[in-house]
């Protein structure tokens, strides 16, 4: 079996030389792609199949919360009023103006826009992304001062103490991966930045702004998601 | 009989025979087309062989009515298997009213009974034939699970919750316990024995076993002993709820849900008093976690029972008349 | 026709250390893939054969009990996450996959390696796990045990595992945006090898399961190091959640394992029978529909842990239906046999063996998916039995086949057909006497995960190990005769087999860039013969 069969004639060959010949490459273009549109479709749709997987990821955590919430919603209720709502709505808002500004961003790049401009936007992104951090560190900070973290340590003055741990389980789970990833978001802004400031987006080439702007908008959206669940639940108890 | 080379466990419950049955329902269509599906590949095989080295394959692109057709049939089979498998399993998990209820524990690495009369055992387990039995199984600690082979009977017993599985034993004899579910260290040791004993032979030995009163006998001692009954108290002028009558009703908690009041309800109520209190009543009662073992955990839910039970009812010992 | 050697290929464009640990070739990285795969297979290898040794007898006297816990843990562990998840997708259709679809590359290269880094990184982890004193918790890692009760390296193991996940979601990542933006012109989607369809199912599963399996295992890491209540009843948890969150992901993960070697077992039924697919339409829509039904089935798992009633009733009847798309791929791998020009060489051996055997598999699948009869078999022998003949009868036979079957292609040499022969004839027999007596002690009540059992089930325990050493050596031949091959057996040219299929026009090893100019594709694989009749495709 080690000669090819050698009576053996293939049928018509399948492939045919490619239509024309050379077309100059964009620097850009890696090699194993076609065309700059090819890349950048891919570079896209990547970014979406991962966006889907990190859904299924917070899915899993969601997927506790909703258990343990059915399991005891009245505990669940009074340990998110512990949480600072006021904080809570400010984060909320700041996530929303940074996907502004990174929205405004990658229009700048797609539009071929000054240098300037580009940096500008994502100079706003991060700074609102870190602003967003600054705030959960004082959240977390409040939270170890009042003996809330989970573990040996925690103290629960009110009723349903062990409800209570368990919203703080997750409460720290959910939103400690969402802070994750936030720092993991500014630092793929500061790349962006840095190849903004080298000259490299125009409206050829943009598809490292766009991509990193859809991640930095689910991050946002899992923050939607979030605020509710965690901040706001059972509050038309009190307001009624 | 072969004693060494056996194909098949003893068939000693009413259950065994009905579970044998589809047993070989399923082996005989499943052997069918695996034979089946064997065969036609060899025989193509064989009957296609290339007979030399330039030969090719006839271009042949498909058939919809094939196609259908074997979606269809093995739809169909599929679907006559789920349908007897589910008949199955609903008489299995649906014990019969009345039926003799024995508790058992599992920990780490044993298996603890007590009957209802008092009688306890471990890794051991004396039931009388001809009369369905009701295992009620918690776990202290890791999740278990109790296995009959001969009874064709199994269930997890995990820990913060109440699993039950029932058989009618039919043929006096010795029969294997099997912890089936992943345990630790000596989980091929937490194994034991059923013994299955003409109704004479087991009130001979429940005689011979009791001693210090029946479950609810010691539950109500409990239930005086731990000051559950200051609260509880029965003329509804207690801060907790008159438990007299309440097992089994749906009852409505506070935040407005309406749940059953059953074992899990009472293990949970006793473990983590706060998580769903009775509509009306403040909750103020405290944890009894780490006072109480999960026996007399089951002993006080022995005795809450008892409160609701009209002596036709009662899941006792004795054997009373079969219905 | 004269072999004259390659001139310039992937294998010989750069011979530095740094040029394949830093290669961002999809064919290097698959070798890369290929080397530690099998340092893993042969390392839950010896984990089986000492679980074997130990069952000979019905006393725990080769190894302590906890020691034995840890053998067949780590078997699990090994075989699972760092052989069969990764083998076929990782090695051969990191190989193929680029090629069959006309591309130069995967759409991400260096996410590529990054993938195989980041699986080495897991493995690592596993293996201090392992070194340091091992783990006892049975692979399915079932809460609250892991969680609170053992005091092995569960932490580490799972570490070790959640690391890993993330190469699997790169992989599946890369798959699917390859398949969808890299198909060279004229290669629409129903001109897809079925391999290429088997790999976009996979990697579906790939990035929508791998990610929940990732969470639960972070949270018992969590509950274990931190003791919060998560799975633990006493800590306030739930035990159940854990194993739904679990076999969410790895029931699933069965087919991550199976579908790609039923793409390859599709490859080899058409090309040694010279013979396309017979009903391709049916055969790539089974893939999706085993991968779509695969993730609403989890819950067969669940039928004696007390879950409700109803929730089982619907558990049961979808696991039915996963089995038909399964028996569908069944009948049409057959009738393509029919009418064929059939060679026996050694690759379709393995064709041979994985449709008996896979049958065999998938159909005592609905045993355990018919509600009254799963309460008797589960957790006894039967399972293991059940999943063996799908997880090696399955996906390992699928593995070697395609290994053997591509070998030509990947090193540009053949390999001695007659030891090819022999080996797998001897890792069938192997098999079939390893694992049907399992089926049969199983049914008699022998539960799984047992280092000691009673003394009646001995028979079978004693014919399974002696199974076991058969297979085993069945193993090593292919080992040895493929090393062999790389200096010593002759040249391959570049389609040894008259297969058609993208991946035989191109040289034998192929260069590294596979195609001099995009190919433009005109028909579908495996058209040997001009259609003489169109028949519903």
């Amino acid at each position: 079996m080690s000669e090819p069969h050698p009576g053996y004639q293939p049928p018509p060959v399948a492939i045919k030389p490619p239509p024309h010949g050379h077309v100059p490459h964009h620097p850009y273009l890696q090699h194993h792609f076609d065309s700059m549109a090819q890349q950048a479709e891919a570079s896209t749709l990547g970014m979406w199949v991962f966006l889907v997987t990190e859904i299924m990821f917070f899915g899993g955590l969601f997927t506790a919360y909703l258990v343990y919430r059915h399991q005891s919603p009245l505990g669940f209720q009074e340990a998110s009023h512990h949480l600072n709502i006021y904080w809570g709505a400010a984060n909320t808002a700041i996530l929303i103006i940074s996907s502004l500004t990174m929205a405004l961003a990658v229009r700048a790049a797609q539009t071929s826009q000054p240098v300037r401009t580009q940096i500008t936007y994502l100079g706003y992104t991060m700074f609102l992304g870190l602003a967003f951090l600054g705030i959960k560190a004082i959240e977390y900070t409040d939270k170890f001062k009042d003996h809330i973290v989970p573990g040996p340590y925690f103290q629960w003055e009110g009723l349903y103490p062990k409800p209570a741990e368990q919203f703080y389980s997750l409460y720290f789970a959910m939103t400690g991966l969402h802070a994750l990833h936030m720092v993991i978001g500014i630092g793929i802004m500061s790349v962006i930045t840095f190849m903004a400031w080298r000259k490299t987006f125009d409206s050829d080439y943009y598809t490292p702004v766009e991509v990193a702007g859809l991640y930095w908008h689910f991050v946002d959206i899992v923050w939607i998601f979030l605020f509710p669940l965690l901040y706001l639940i059972g509050r038309h108890y009190h307001a009624g | 009989m072969f004693t060494n080379f056996p194909f098949f466990p003893q068939q000693a419950s009413e259950q065994a025979g009905t579970i044998d049955a589809l047993y070989f329902f399923l082996v005989a269509i499943t052997g069918f087309f695996a034979v089946l599906i064997a065969l036609l590949v060899i025989i193509f095989a064989i009957r296609f062989r290339r007979r030399h080295g330039a030969e090719i394959g006839e271009a042949i692109h498909g058939s919809l009515a094939l196609e259908l057709l074997w979606t269809i049939i093995p739809l169909g089979l599929t679907m006559v298997m789920f349908v007897w498998g589910a008949q199955v399993f609903f008489h299995m998990t649906r014990a019969p009213r009345g039926a003799m209820e024995v508790y058992v524990v599992g920990k780490q690495w044993m298996w603890k009974v007590q009957h209802m009369d008092g009688a306890k055992e471990i890794n051991e387990l004396h039931v009388p034939i001809g009369r369905p039995v009701k295992l009620i199984m918690g776990s202290e600690d890791v999740i278990h699970s109790f296995f009959i082979p001969d009874f064709r009977v199994k269930a997890d017993v995990i820990p913060g919750r109440y699993n039950t599985l029932w058989f009618t034993a039919t043929k006096p004899g010795r029969y294997h316990i099997f912890c089936t579910q992943y345990c630790g260290t000596k989980h091929s040791a937490m194994i034991g024995w059923v013994t299955a004993m003409d109704a004479s032979d087991y009130q001979a030995w429940l005689s011979g076993g009791a001693a210090g009163g029946t479950m609810a006998e010691n539950g109500a001692k409990l239930f005086a002993d731990l000051s559950c009954n200051t609260c509880h108290l029965e003329n509804g002028q207690g801060r907790g709820p008159v438990l007299k009558g309440l097992y089994g009703k749906q009852i409505l908690i506070t935040g407005g849900q309406t749940i059953a009041m059953d074992d899990a309800y009472i293990r949970e109520s006793v473990l983590h008093p706060q998580a769903k209190v009775v509509a009306g009543f403040q909750p103020i009662m405290p944890t009894f976690q780490g006072l109480i073992t999960e026996e007399q955990l089951l002993q006080i839910i022995a005795y809450v029972k008892s409160l609701s039970e009209t002596p036709s009812t009662a899941g006792t010992g004795t054997p009373d008349v079969k219905k | 026709m004269e072999i004259t050697a390659a001139p310039l290929n992937y294998l010989n464009n750069g011979h530095s250390l740094a040029s394949w640990l830093l290669t961002k070739d999809h064919k290097r990285i698959a070798i890369l893939y290929l080397l530690s795969i099998t340092a893993f297979f042969f390392l839950g290898g010896f984990f089986a054969l000492m679980i074997r040794l130990e069952l000979l007898t019905p006393a725990a006297d080769l190894f302590e009990p906890d020691t034995y816990n840890k053998l067949f843990t780590m078997h699990g562990v090994v075989m699972v996450f760092f052989f069969l998840i990764p083998s076929i997708p990782a090695v051969l259709g990191n190989f193929l996959l680029p090629i069959m679809i006309g591309a130069k590359d995967l759409a991400f290269p260096r996410i590529n390696l990054l993938s195989w880094y980041i699986y080495v990184l897991g493995g690592l982890f596993t293996l201090v796990a392992a070194i340091s004193g091992g783990v006892d918790t049975g692979w399915t890692f079932y809460a609250p045990y892991s969680t609170s009760a053992s005091n092995s390296h569960v932490i580490l193991a799972g570490v070790g595992i959640f690391i890993t996940g993330f190469s699997s979601i790169l992989t599946g990542l890369n798959f699917i945006v390859t398949t969808h933006r890299m198909r060279a012109p004229g290669m629409t989607w129903f001109r897809l090898p079925l391999f290429v369809w088997a790999h976009y199912a996979t990697s579906l599963i790939m990035i929508l399961g791998t990610p929940v399996v990732a969470i639960t295992v972070l949270l018992v890491a969590v509950e274990r190091g931190l003791h919060l209540g998560i799975f633990d009843p006493a800590l306030g948890g739930d035990p159940i959640l854990f194993q739904h969150l679990f076999w969410f992901y790895s029931h699933p993960a069965v087919y991550i394992m199976i579908l790609p070697a039923m793409g390859v077992v599709a490859e080899l039924v058409q090309a040694f029978s010279r013979k396309n697919i017979f009903g391709y339409t049916f055969v790539a829509f089974s893939s999706l529909a085993i991968a779509i039904i695969g993730f609403l089935v989890w819950g067969h798992h669940l039928f004696v842990a007390g879950q409700s009633t109803y929730a089982g009733l619907v558990f049961s009847i979808i696991s039915m239906f996963v089995a038909i798309p399964s028996a569908v791929k069944v009948f049409n791998w057959t009738a393509t046999i029919y009418k064929g020009s059939v060679s026996w060489d050694s690759p379709m051996l393995y064709a041979f063996g994985f449709i008996g055997l896979f049958t065999i598999g998938g159909l005592t699948g609905l045993f355990l998916a018919t509600l009254g009869m799963d309460i008797h078999l589960h957790d006894t022998y039967f399972i293991i039995a059940h999943f063996h003949y799908v997880m090696v009868g399955g996906a390992i036979f699928g593995y070697l086949g395609g290994m053997h079957y591509w070998w030509p292609k990947i090193t540009g040499r053949m390999y001695p057909e007659g030891w090819a022969k022999f080996a797998a004839l001897n890792i069938f027999v192997g098999f079939n006497l390893t694992f049907f007596p399992q089926f049969v002690v199983g049914y008699l009540g022998m539960p799984r995960r047992y280092a000691m059992y009673a003394p009646e089930f001995q028979v079978y325990n004693v014919l399974s190990t002696a199974g076991a050493t058969i297979l085993g050596v069945g193993y090593l031949i292919p080992m040895i005769y493929f090393a062999w091959s790389l200096k010593h057996a002759p040249l391959a040219g570049d389609n040894p087999w008259g297969a058609r299929g993208l991946e035989w026009e191109i040289p034998s090893p192929p260069p590294t860039e596979n195609f001099a100019a995009t190919p433009i594709v005109t028909e579908g694989t495996h058209q040997y013969a001009p259609s003489r009749e169109v028949g519903i495709v």
